[in-house]
């Protein structure tokens, strides 16, 4: 009884971190059609940055000063988002889908090597806080305090987003340009400040899914591009552009790779994989949402 | 005059708009048949049940004595179903002339020839070069569809439905986006071919003098149902029509 | 898209090809007589990826689909030969192809069959999620797969002739090998000029500028589109069988995701909506890696501002923008 609940734990640790990428992701998409693929590197900037914060930079410090700093990667891959958009994405929306994807793909390989150069090759860890939240007992089992964190701040965010979407004013602007650029733009809507903020954003989100991991396991480089193909996993089972998809996709994904692990802890990455090939043969459409 | 095609009770909701509501819709024939109706009445909707890109929620179609409700798209073009579009469907980054050869060669079945060069099928290209002759296109046969005007596309549309040799024509406003001297030219040389050739035409448009110098019968939508059906005539000189589709109140 | 308009008719000529094929093609053959034996193996190299890049570009250029796990195809093929090595004990280079074919043709048609049902983005992500699996597997299963270190490939049979002992593994790199090698690729693009001249191939064109017109003028999209998968991951298997005996060696590197974007880059370098583009971006970009990487250990960024500079400024590539610029100096000075 115990280890299951540790499993949902674990399950729903995954989820948190799944929904705050692939939520980014959906949230793009749904606002500006456009899919970046350097998406799970800002995830990957995210937890290298907050490692270097929290784990070096200023790992001496108190607890309460910790904490403030974790989200120091999800502002650096806002920062990042932020400069992104206008420059190398806006020229992009009335060309062909390719070219979105060929420009998305030349940032990505331009970050990745971009944080090889500032972090060197070798994995990155930031472990003092993850060590001074402790751990708990669940049963027999221990469990750490930290992973709870995760998955409170995963929970937090997804209420702070629903909130954000659709009781603010700029989440009504957010969804009418979504649905209807045109529309929106005859009526007097900033389009391109929509955008900007909406992948500003997203990108948040990514980097916040890294800054929040990486007191757990080490920000390593490649960690970009499977973060990118497991997000795409989730948007697949929830559908592209849909939050609460986002959400139940991440759930779904969650709740099976644990199952998974737990029964062939050797093919954990290939089993994702092909869990994502048999959703995709069975749900083309995904569950909520568009997808193409 | 023989049915060719006959829906019963067809119906296909979109939420809860009845796009199409239980329509039983013939069409017979040889003949030039005008599908009319406002915006929304779903004169596209029923083309797009018939020719397959829609699939019926519940009713059935028949065609030529075979149910085709279930069949795909490629299946009633080789039945003998084809349709052009009201907002044009081409392969703009092709030439004219391709576009036409496509058809042709799909038609032929020769698209699934992966080692043949087809550069040398010339009695495609040949039939390709007289349909453009015919619909007036041959100057733009090396010209990128996508780069010529909008009469021209509209015809080219219609074209490339018509080098598949189809039975039952379905046109989609075949004359919309065209000024109006435009639209009687492009009508001439789409009726004398499809009447030369013996092909069944329906026909959606919205300008009233084109329906009722072209069309045999016309056919009446109005908000998902067949409102009428008739003569030109018996149409312009029915009450209701009018009503639905010019508004309650007219001169 | 690109505004290429005219195509006049007198190209469609094959004669007019061979015009500047042959020459091309006596150039490629005199190169070992030529050049020292570094830079041939190098040109080996370049028009090994050239087959994979025509293979790639049948699915991005002439259907529309753009894939970014074009590694596993490489890989099958490499992996394949070092199997049949290993395993069957085989030196013929001609089973080693057959065998890269049959080997392709099976994963292609796995991966074919999931990943035509989706278009853009998600056909995109799901080829590179493919791909990432076969690395995975390639990993994780180090006892069949020699892991991380790789399995080696001596010198193969070419033929059913094997390479005398006293001859030098250079000289027969760069001579023998490399003949052969040249041989297979102008097979190759022979018969991809071929395909995408076919009805078939301007069925491929179709889909990609209307899928929907496609549909309405009697093409069945997905088995088209699942055809040129199968010969574009054909293709590029069987530029990862030529590759492996020239590199000596197979690692899992060839699978994993950065190879499948060098396909990309070069294709894109090259021209995606020319016949050739591929063929010039291979071996263009062979050599501007080779000087890359000995310049900096951070090359793969130099890759990437490269590629988002050619995608915003030269989409057309090397190939698409020397033909605007021929034809501009045509106009200029008259005809």
């Amino acid at each position: 009884m115990d280890l299951l609940v540790i499993h949902l734990f674990n399950a729903l640790l995954y989820t948190s971190v799944l929904f705050l990428i692939a939520g980014g992701l959906s949230l793009i998409y749904g606002v500006m059609r456009i899919v970046n693929l350097a998406h799970g590197n800002l995830f990957a900037l995210g937890a290298f940055v907050t490692a270097s914060v929290v784990g070096q930079w200023f790992a001496g410090s108190t607890s309460p000063f910790l904490y403030l700093l974790l989200p120091a990667g999800a502002v650096a891959a806002a920062l990042v988002g932020a400069i992104l958009e206008p420059t190398l994405l806006r020229p992009f929306y009335q060309r062909p889908e390719e070219y979105q994807l060929l420009v998305t793909y030349g940032v990505l390989m331009i970050l990745e090597d971009l944080m090889r150069f500032v972090w060197g090759p070798y994995p990155v860890s930031a472990t003092t806080l993850f060590e001074k939240m402790g751990s708990m007992k669940v049963g027999e089992w221990i469990y750490p305090r930290y992973n709870l964190l995760v998955i409170a701040i995963g929970g937090i965010a997804a209420v702070f987003l629903w909130t954000f979407i659709y009781r603010t004013r700029f989440g009504v602007l957010l969804r009418a340009t979504s649905q209807d650029m045109k529309r929106a733009s005859a009526l007097g809507v900033n389009v391109n400040r929509v955008y900007v903020l909406a992948f500003t954003i997203g990108c948040f989100m990514a980097g916040l899914a890294g800054a929040i991991i990486v007191p757990g396991q080490s920000a390593v480089l490649g960690m970009g591009v499977d973060a990118l193909v497991l997000s795409f996993i989730v948007v697949v089972i929830g559908g592209l552009g849909s939050l609460d998809g986002a959400m139940v996709g991440a759930l779904i994904v969650g709740v099976l790779r644990e199952t998974a692990i737990s029964i062939f802890p050797e093919l954990e990455l290939a089993v994702l994989y092909l869990i994502a090939a048999v959703v995709l043969l069975v749900r083309p459409a995904g569950l909520f949402g568009r997808a193409t | 005059m023989t049915a060719l095609l006959e829906t019963t009770k067809l119906t296909k909701y979109f939420g809860d708009t009845h796009a199409v509501d239980k329509v039983d819709f013939t069409i017979r024939e040889g003949e030039v048949l005008a599908l009319i109706g406002s915006n929304g009445a779903g004169k596209t909707s029923l083309v797009n049940l018939c020719s397959g890109l829609f699939t019926a929620d519940s009713g059935t179609i028949v065609f030529r004595g075979q149910d085709i409700t279930k069949q795909t798209v490629q299946n009633r073009i080789a039945s003998g179903i084809a349709r052009s579009f009201q907002v044009v469907n081409l392969f703009d980054d092709l030439t004219v002339l391709d576009n036409l050869a496509l058809a042709i060669f799909s038609r032929e079945g020769m698209t699934r020839r992966l080692f043949t060069l087809a550069d040398r099928q010339h009695h495609v290209w040949a039939e390709a070069r007289d349909i453009l002759q015919q619909f007036g296109l041959s100057p733009k046969s090396e010209q990128r569809a996508g780069g010529i005007a909008q009469g021209e596309r509209k015809l080219l549309d219609v074209a490339v439905a018509y080098a598949l040799k189809p039975q039952l024509l379905f046109l989609d406003e075949p004359t919309s986006g065209v000024s109006t001297r435009e639209k009687a030219p492009i009508m001439d040389v789409i009726t004398s071919i499809v009447r030369s050739n013996k092909i069944t035409a329906v026909v959606i448009e919205h300008d009233m003098d084109i329906i009722f110098r072209y069309s045999d019968r016309i056919v009446v939508m109005h908000q998902g149902v067949v409102l009428a059906s008739g003569s030109p005539e018996e149409i312009r000189n029915n009450e209701s029509v009018k009503d639905a589709v010019f508004g309650p109140t007219h001169a | 898209m690109t505004t290429l308009a005219l195509r006049p008719a007198i190209t469609r000529s094959p004669l007019l090809i061979l015009f500047w094929a042959v020459p091309i093609a006596a150039a490629l053959a005199a190169m070992p007589w030529v050049f020292d034996p570094y830079r041939t193996i190098q040109l080996a190299y370049g028009l090994i990826f050239a087959i994979a890049g025509l293979g790639f570009n049948l699915l991005l250029g002439y259907t529309g689909l753009l894939s970014f796990g074009h590694s596993a195809y490489f890989g099958v093929g490499a992996y394949a030969v070092a199997f049949m090595v290993k395993y069957l004990h085989v030196q013929s280079m001609e089973l080693f192809l057959l065998g890269t074919i049959v080997a392709s043709l099976l994963v292609t048609s796995l991966f074919g069959y999931v990943c035509v049902r989706y278009t853009r983005i998600f056909f995109s992500i799901l080829a590179l999620a493919l791909s990432q699996v076969l690395w995975s597997l390639a990993f994780k299963f180090f006892w069949v797969t020699g892991g991380t270190d790789g399995l080696r490939v001596p010198t193969p049979k070419l033929l059913g002739v094997a390479t005398p002992d006293s001859e030098d593994k250079i000289h027969f790199l760069s001579h023998g090998y490399y003949y052969y090698v040249l041989v297979v690729f102008l097979l190759c693009v022979a018969l991809m000029w071929v395909i995408v001249h076919s009805p078939f191939g301007k069925a491929l064109q179709a889909i990609r500028d209307n899928e929907t017109r496609a549909r309405f003028v009697g093409i069945r999209i997905q088995r088209y589109r699942f055809i040129a998968f199968l010969v574009s991951g054909v293709f590029t298997g069987i530029a990862g069988a030529l590759w492996v005996p020239l590199n000596g060696l197979t690692t899992p590197d060839i699978l994993y995701w950065p190879f499948s974007g060098e396909i990309v880059f070069m294709t894109v370098l090259g021209g995606f909506r020319n016949f050739t583009g591929p063929i010039v971006g291979a071996v263009a970009y062979n050599y501007l890696k080779d000087f890359a990487v000995g310049f900096t250990v951070y090359w793969q960024s130099v890759m990437g501002v490269v590629l988002v500079v050619l995608v915003l400024v030269l989409p057309t590539g090397i190939v698409g923008t020397a033909k605007v610029l021929a034809a501009a100096a045509r106009k200029r000075f008259g005809r």
